[in-house]
């Protein structure tokens, strides 16, 4: 049985199914409210669900039974003496020690929780960074989204900022370096790029078996790092277009990576009208597209950086998307052939496997 | 005159050009001479209360600037929509 925890602009839907043309709704939480992510932690059950009410801003909300109560964490909030509010918790990452869970918000800040999701506290050193760097938002906000542990080892963390660059840590976020090496804002004038941190980070995943290897979407490009974060390689040359938001990987194999191409940041659709999913087995060097079963006439989707998620590895690899027309699709065959998981929810936020 | 540079779709509301030169000794000035000389782009860079869009950047030269900032004969303005995160 496969479930999906999928964010909407409407609520959090949990889907369930034993095949992806098989699908149902099972749940639905937070009715009429943005769901901008939710996610289960796999080493406790807990889920949790980033809400957004228009009227009353952004709460974590975590429950160990997602039919039953959800609860409210204490925080994320920012201290007295920051005079910022949260605007919006991007992500929620679970760590590498029992307990321990990773929150990223807008406006671009790192929050740790110990108590398993239940209170939550700045990472003061990276928000020191923010300061002293001055880091400017993209459209979107100014957001911290993609945060990747270092399996084994809770002393090392990469974090991906829109649009401020990749910042790294090797002693449990005592201090921050960032990693910018190699990125190219074509977005600037080039005489505005040299030394610039206005690095639009659009995603970023780290390969499990390697760790020192990150993949990462950004705005215009595709990137791959082989030392940890540090320095960038771009990879994007074979794909129909650079620009896309969201950034899928194997487990199995640190080779791979998996996008959503959209045309271009002026048009953030599926080119031309058709729904591919591009996939690399050797480290960016060639993509092969991905579509039998996905839409291929008339279908200007635009997928958000939250609603690309994985189950499963290797040959069984499950990849699970959700566009903002509402729909759903789902490949339990690391993308040789797809289905419509869900034909017609609201705008897709988020998407992940949580069974 | 300072020449101001322009990227799709900018480009294509000023006759296709990559770069115009426009009088001003301001940036705003420019950019309201840059409207009167290609009337296509008026309201795209500038609102109705003459301030520059909030998600567009001027540059001039390497640095982000606003409507009061001096320019000289010389200069390079940069008009780009502004990074933008928001999938």
């Amino acid at each position: 049985m496969h479930e999906l925890l999928v964010g909407t602009k409407k609520g959090l839907f949990v889907l369930r199914g034993d095949a992806p043309q098989n699908f149902s709704v099972a749940t639905r939480a937070f009715d009429g409210q943005v769901v901008e992510f939710a996610v289960r932690d796999p080493g406790t059950g807990r889920t949790f669900a980033s809400v957004t009410n228009g009227f009353f801003g952004p709460r974590l909300m975590w429950t160990d039974d997602v039919a039953s109560e959800w609860h409210a964490a204490e925080g994320p909030t920012f201290p007295e003496g920051t005079d910022l509010a949260v605007e919006r918790i991007w992500v929620v990452v679970p760590g590498e020690t029992d307990g321990l869970l990773y929150a990223g918000v807008d406006p671009a800040a790192l929050f740790v929780s110990r108590d398993g999701g239940e209170s939550w506290s700045l990472n003061e050193a990276l928000w020191a960074e923010r300061i002293e760097g001055d880091w400017q938002p993209g459209f979107g906000g100014l957001a911290l989204h993609s945060i990747c542990p270092w399996p084994g080892d809770p002393q090392r963390l990469a974090i991906g900022v829109s649009a401020a660059g990749v910042w790294l840590t090797e002693d449990g976020g005592g201090s921050w370096h960032p990693g910018f090496a190699g990125l190219v804002p074509e977005y600037l004038p080039e005489e505005a790029r040299e030394g610039t941190n206005q690095l639009c980070v659009h995603n970023m995943r780290r390969a499990p078996d390697r760790a020192e290897r990150l993949f990462m979407q950004f705005h215009g490009s595709v990137y791959r790092s082989d030392d940890a974060g540090e320095t960038w390689n771009d990879v994007a040359a074979s794909l129909p277009s650079g620009f896309g938001f969201p950034l899928a990987i194997d487990p199995d194999d640190p080779d791979s990576a998996f996008v959503i191409p959209l045309t271009g940041s002026e048009d953030r659709v599926t080119p031309g009208g058709t729904v591919r999913v591009y996939g690399t087995r050797d480290g960016g060097a060639s993509w092969n597209a991905h579509g039998d079963g996905l839409p291929v006439h008339d279908a200007w989707l635009t997928i958000l950086r939250q609603a690309f998620g994985t189950s499963g590895a290797g040959e069984d690899l499950g990849l699970w998307f959700g566009a903002t027309s509402g729909e759903v699709f789902g490949s339990v065959d690391a993308g040789a052939t797809w289905s419509t998981v869900a034909p017609r929810l609201a705008p897709v936020t988020s998407v992940r496997a949580s069974a | 005159m300072p020449i101001v540079y322009l990227r799709a779709p900018l480009r294509d509301l000023a006759g296709g050009n990559r770069q115009i030169a426009v009088d001003g000794a301001t940036v705003g000035e420019v950019l309201r001479c840059l409207e009167r000389d290609w009337p296509k782009t008026t309201g795209w860079i500038l609102d109705e209360r003459g301030r520059i869009r909030r998600h567009v950047n001027v540059f001039l030269n390497s640095e982000t600037v606003r409507e009061d900032t001096t320019v000289g004969p010389h200069d390079r303005l940069h008009v780009l929509p502004s990074i933008s995160g928001g999938g």
